[in-house]
């Protein structure tokens, strides 16, 4: 079956029944073309264990970090709320009824790790407050209208949840005008209804009050239109006697964008209280804490692909979730490309493992270069047994392994040493993270810096670089381009790479040639671009194809001298024109009515 | 082995923390022992000499930042290591930089250059081709190089003037005023703005001023009388700052004025040209395969990382159509996958997802929005996990589907577990597309398949640039929807198509007012009524044929959206048959 027509742009395939039932298991996908010997299987499980743990400890750990944010913010929610209990007549009380109480939630710029964060909160009040939280996001609300459709939507779906399903009704009144009148009655409804039942197990926490509040959590408050949320505010506040509403905005920049989205009119009608998530630096810290400066999970990094996954951190995009796929790109590279990643496990597991090696791999592990490093430096004897006996080598790699088990955990008490010593000195000369500390000390000896100085000498023996190991490459990842590569690709610098220069990719003598030239060789792409580069903003067609013209006459070989030069040359033309449409598509040039037959450049750079 | 530990409980080492305060005082105070003394010392010699040194005067934070040039050193290194990997090999300076001013005479100065580059068949080439030769050292600043490129293929010059017939007809136009000598109004007709009337006028002055009797002298005088002067500027001052504005502040374009009319050239269409095109015998097809067979090698690898909750997509030069379409082949043979063509100009994600519920799920239902859709598929794909789906998009970054919204829904179809999206995109400054938000969504793995391969399929539909639009696919759509109808009908359309052709020249045409066509077509008996016009206004309405559209003045225009040229022979054909 075609996957190109005319008419229309796209194709299922559907595998019949049978054959679809019987899907191909993960693993396959990882043993194919490797080695049955090289123990891919057990390295895919190894993999998948290891990741398993390693994610649940960062989700354990985000638990954690947020807990006390959580719980300041709950216990806002809860003292806010009881002023809407008393039912004083006192003025000042009276004054207050008309805020809605609003936590300004400040989270940072890193918005991949909010999602995380809300969902987590929202369970905690669930848990804590209310069964009615509600988020929104700025796309979703349009106009008011659409919030108001979407928050009564979302509250009556909470409460099919709570109320046994009685949806159909609520279905209905998706499609309906949505007024806050219409939310008040709703509430009162829902309270009503609810309260002379006694309340069911799920309520024993939130059931404290006999009206539960309504809390609305706007994610990126900075998206919303100001028209909207003015609009909403000044709504709900008339409304807040009979709608018990809490805000909770999600900030990614600063707190003053309230009050630059909001006149003094609205945000006088709030009662706002900051909030300060954990910065994600020190989200990062933890993160690196717990998975990497830790005997408790065998993979390592080595210097360069930290420094990578640092630097994406840092100069992109804050993310933690990112880092953390980065992180799993690089376990699974690891056991992916490493054959003796199958030792890469705690440390009596691999010693069990180390038994069933195969021929296979302990030429493997022959042919690590820290392990012959390690060889030359032994005896000659010892040296013959190393590289013909099989038992003492598997014996040997026993107690190389628990060395660097031994390393590891020594390594790291004296890096958080070393940590504690310097981070508090003026300059921090070390630097202030741990984390730039270890990169440090994994790419070299630390006392050879300058800033180190023999001040600690008792550490020289403990804070060898990996590279010192023998049989590091078992546990260390080192492939630091791989991930460049796919975690933070380049695809302009690759076209013009590829257009560029050829011979980078071809590998084909006449295609090479000195820097920032072409051979007339070239693919025809390559020299439509050389020559466009050579205009300013607009190109003439005209000049544009003669001038390809003759570079690719003179490329041709002469003895295509049969077909006649009229026909050449509408080849010629052809070519060309298949160039600048491809061109076109990568957009470079674009098509211009300011000049006839031209057209505009898109790009500046090349030259 | 420099370490002697070993891994028995008395020899690991045991460090008790003691806090901050407690340290800073150990360190300071006279009571500690040798070593600590010496400690001390360098200590504080070694603050010294962090405050002598200028770079290290940061702010508290700066440590924490590394530098601009480690970041890029960093993400530089390993050049060598991986092979394929071409986003290394230039930096981005060479990149990205500023526009500057260029000439119009170095494109084919640059030309010339690279005719005679020294090749193993350059010899051979230079004497078969003696003007090319020629060429060279004529080369110097004020002429224009393409001149003699015309000289040599002077055997096209005497048809300058006379463009092929099926060009002319489409293009040339009476008008009033242009002269009849100068063809640059001509495909100009169609551009009603004001920089294209401006311009032309230029070129008559210019003409006029020249008079000289070689057209292509004329147009090429102007520019040479401008270099001179400009280049001396430059030499004088080759200020970067002063390039940048010089560069900017002209609007005023220096190209040459030929334009393909004079050319024999021809604009071919789509079929020609693949004929034309199917003649050139590949080069370099041995590093090709090479290339393509270090692709396929990671086919296994793309599927265990799809697997494991990576999407994957593919950059670098080259249609990757094929590759996926044998990725395709070899590996998503058993499972479920939908095929989506993003270069193809009907596609939508409306029609992408009607694909999924409809084919992939067998649902017959209807959505109110595609939202709905999109949350009736999640919850179907959540709902059961045994699903999988695989989706293959050649040029994610379309026309059609680099909108926000369409990438925001894609996206988030690629987020499900068990929704595999491999992709692929083109243009340059496709990353642009996603912000973070939408690239956690993406979860992307990247990988460069540069390939070299053209991009056949993928312009094959675009309108572009020197390729006639052959119309044939709105002519054939035309015939087949008015075969359908009643003669009546017929005559109504063939009414509204005369009457656009009459006014095809008039710019300022916005279509047949509602009131008007009435009129005429009670005239012509073909209607009685303003309500059966109506009706049938909405079935042509219906099948795309006509749109309407109100005036300023509230009335309602009719017009139909196809090119004259497709029109004309419409109606050739019309007549012929009958």
């Amino acid at each position: 079956m075609a996957t190109s027509s005319v008419s229309k742009g796209c194709f299922v395939f559907k595998p019949n029944f049978k054959k679809r039932k019987i899907s191909v298991p993960v693993e396959d996908y990882f043993n194919k073309g490797k080695n049955e010997s090289e123990d891919s299987k057990l390295r895919f499980e190894t993999y998948q264990l290891i990741w398993q743990q390693m994610k649940s400890e960062t989700e354990q750990l985000q638990e954690e970090l947020n807990k006390n944010l959580f719980d300041s913010l709950i216990e806002f929610l809860q003292k806010s709320y009881s002023g809407f209990q008393k039912n004083s007549k006192d003025w000042g009380c009276q004054i207050k009824l008309r805020e809605i109480p609003t936590a300004a939630l400040i989270l940072g710029v890193n918005v991949t790790d909010h999602d995380l964060t809300f969902r987590s909160l929202t369970e905690a009040l669930q848990n804590n407050v209310t069964p009615y939280v509600v988020s929104l996001q700025a796309k979703d609300c349009p106009d008011i209208k659409h919030f108001l459709q979407k928050l009564a939507s979302q509250l009556t779906g909470c409460c099919v949840d709570e109320e046994s399903k009685e949806g159909s009704t609520q279905v209905a009144q998706k499609k309906t005008h949505c007024s806050m009148d219409s939310l008040s009655s709703w509430y009162m409804n829902i309270t009503q209804k609810t309260d002379p039942k006694m309340p069911r197990k799920k309520r024993t926490s939130s059931s404290q009050w006999q009206s539960p509040p309504v809390v609305l959590i706007l994610k990126d408050m900075e998206s919303f239109t100001t028209k909207v949320l003015q609009d909403f505010i000044i709504m709900s506040s008339q409304h807040l006697h009979e709608f018990p509403l809490i805000l909770i905005f999600g900030i990614a920049t600063s707190p003053v964008i309230i009050h630059r989205l909001l006149p003094h009119a609205v945000s006088s009608l709030l009662c706002i209280e900051l909030f300060q998530s954990l910065s994600c630096k020190d989200h990062l810290t933890t993160v690196l804490d717990k998975l990497l400066l830790t005997t408790q999970f065998p993979f390592k990094l080595s210097e360069k692909v930290l420094q990578i996954l640092t630097n994406i951190f840092l100069y992109h995009d804050f993310s933690i979730q990112n880092f953390i796929k980065g992180l799993q790109l690089s376990l699974l590279e690891h056991f992916y490309s490493q054959p003796l990643s199958v030792l890469c496990c705690n440390l009596p597991e691999a010693k069990r493992r180390i038994n069933f090696l195969s021929d296979n791999q302990c030429e493997n592990i022959r042919r690590l270069p820290s392990f012959r490093r390690y060889v030359e430096k032994q005896a000659s004897e010892k040296q013959v047994a190393l590289l013909t006996d099989e038992r003492f080598l598997k014996e040997e790699i026993q107690s190389l392994l628990e060395n660097l088990h031994a390393y590891h955990s020594n390594y790291f008490l004296v890096l958080r040493c070393l940590h504690q010593f310097t981070s508090s000195l003026p300059k921090y000369p070390l630097g202030r993270q741990i984390r730039e500390l270890y990169c440090t000390c994994l790419e070299k000896n630390i006392w050879d810096s300058e800033e180190y100085v023999s001040a600690l000498q008792l550490l020289r023996d403990y804070l060898l670089p990996p590279e010192t190991q023998p049989l590091h490459e078992v546990v260390y990842f080192s492939a630091a381009h791989t991930l460049r590569e796919h975690l933070n690709a380049a695809p302009r610098i690759a076209l013009h790479t590829a257009l560029n220069n050829p011979y980078y990719y071809l590998k084909n003598e006449a295609l090479k040639s000195e820097e920032g030239c072409i051979p007339n060789v070239a693919p025809d792409i390559c020299i439509a671009y050389k020559l466009h580069l050579e205009c300013s903003r607009l190109i003439n067609l005209v000049d544009w194809s003669e001038a390809f013209a003759t570079v690719v006459t003179a490329a041709e070989k002469m003895d295509a001298n049969f077909i006649t030069s009229e026909e050449r040359n509408e080849i010629i033309h052809a070519r060309f024109i298949r160039a600048v449409s491809e061109l076109e598509l990568l957009g470079f040039i674009k098509p211009t009515k300011q000049k006839t037959d031209h057209v505009a450049r898109l790009t500046w750079g090349g030259c | 082995m420099m370490s002697k530990l070993e891994l028995k409980e008395d020899k690991m080492l045991e460090v008790q923390f003691v806090g901050d305060d407690d340290v800073l005082n150990h360190i300071l105070d006279r009571e500690g022992g040798a070593k600590l003394k010496k400690e001390r010392a360098q200590l504080l010699v070694n603050t010294k000499k962090i405050i002598k040194k200028p770079e290290y005067d940061l702010e508290e934070d700066g440590q924490e930042v590394l530098k601009d040039q480690n970041y890029v050193e960093v993400l530089g290194r390993d050049i060598q290591e991986s092979l394929k990997n071409g986003s290394a090999a230039d930096g981005g300076n060479k990149v990205y930089s500023f526009q500057n001013r260029k000439h119009s005479e170095k494109m084919a100065k640059l030309a010339s250059e690279l005719a005679k580059t020294p090749r193993k068949n350059v010899s051979l080439s230079l004497k078969n081709d003696p003007e090319i030769m020629i060429n060279i050292p004529q080369c110097s600043k004020g002429h224009s190089a393409s001149d003699k490129v015309q000289l040599k293929n002077s055997d096209k010059s005497e048809f300058l003037s006379t463009a092929p017939s099926g060009l002319r007809k489409r293009l040339i136009v009476p008008r009033s005023h242009s002269d009849s000598e100068s063809e640059y109004s001509a495909s100009n007709s169609e551009d009603d703005d004001g920089v294209a009337q401006e311009y032309e006028e230029d070129t008559d002055e210019v003409i006029l001023n020249q008079k000289i009797p070689s057209q292509n002298r004329a147009i090429s005088a102007p520019v040479c009388k401008e270099t001179p002067s400009k280049k001396m500027k430059r030499d004088k001052t080759s200020d970067l700052v002063e390039e940048y504005f010089e560069a900017h502040s002209s609007s005023k374009v220096l190209t040459s004025d030929r334009t393909l009319q004079k050319l024999k050239r021809a604009k071919l269409d789509q079929q020609t040209l693949r004929n034309l095109l199917s003649k050139v015998s590949p080069s370099f097809s041995a590093e090709l395969k090479q290339l393509n067979q270090q692709y396929e090698q990671l086919f296994h690898k793309w599927m265990l990382q799809l697997r494991l909750g990576f999407n994957i997509v593919l950059y670098g030069l080259g249609s990757k159509r094929d590759l996926l379409e044998r990725f395709r082949t070899t590996v998503l043979q058993d499972s479920i996958h939908v095929v989506i063509n993003g270069f193809f100009p009907g596609i939508s994600v409306k029609s992408i997802l009607n694909s999924i519920t409809e084919e992939v799920l067998d649902h017959m239902g209807t959505f109110r929005s595609v939202l709905d859709q999109l949350d009736w598929i999640v919850n179907k794909f959540k709902e059961d996990s045994s699903l999988e789906l695989f989706l293959l998009i050649h040029n994610l970054d379309s026309q059609m589907l680099r909108g926000d919204k369409s990438q925001q829904i894609i996206g988030q179809l690629s987020s499900l577990r068990n929704i595999y999206l491999m992709a692929s995109i083109d243009h340059l400054n496709a990353p642009l597309m996603w912000d973070h938000a939408k690239q956690s969504l993406y979860n992307w793995l990247w990988y460069e398949t540069t390939t070299y391969s053209p991009y056949t399929e993928e312009t094959s539909y675009e309108n572009s640039l020197l390729v006639k639009q052959s119309g044939s696919l709105p002519l054939s759509s035309l015939t087949h929807v008015l075969r359908s109808l009643t003669p009546n009908a017929r005559g109504i359309f063939r009414l509204l198509i005369k009457y656009q052709l009459d006014n095809q020249d008039n710019p300022s045409y916005i279509g047949f007012s509602f009131q008007d066509f009435y009129q005429q077509c009670r005239e012509a008996f073909l209607v009685n009524s303003d309500l059966t016009l109506r009706a049938q206004l909405t079935e042509f309405r219906d099948h795309k044929l006509i749109r309407t559209k109100k005036g300023t003045d509230g009335v309602e225009y009719l017009l139909i959206p196809v090119d004259s040229g497709t029109l004309n022979d419409f109606l050739e054909k019309e007549e012929e048959e009958s």
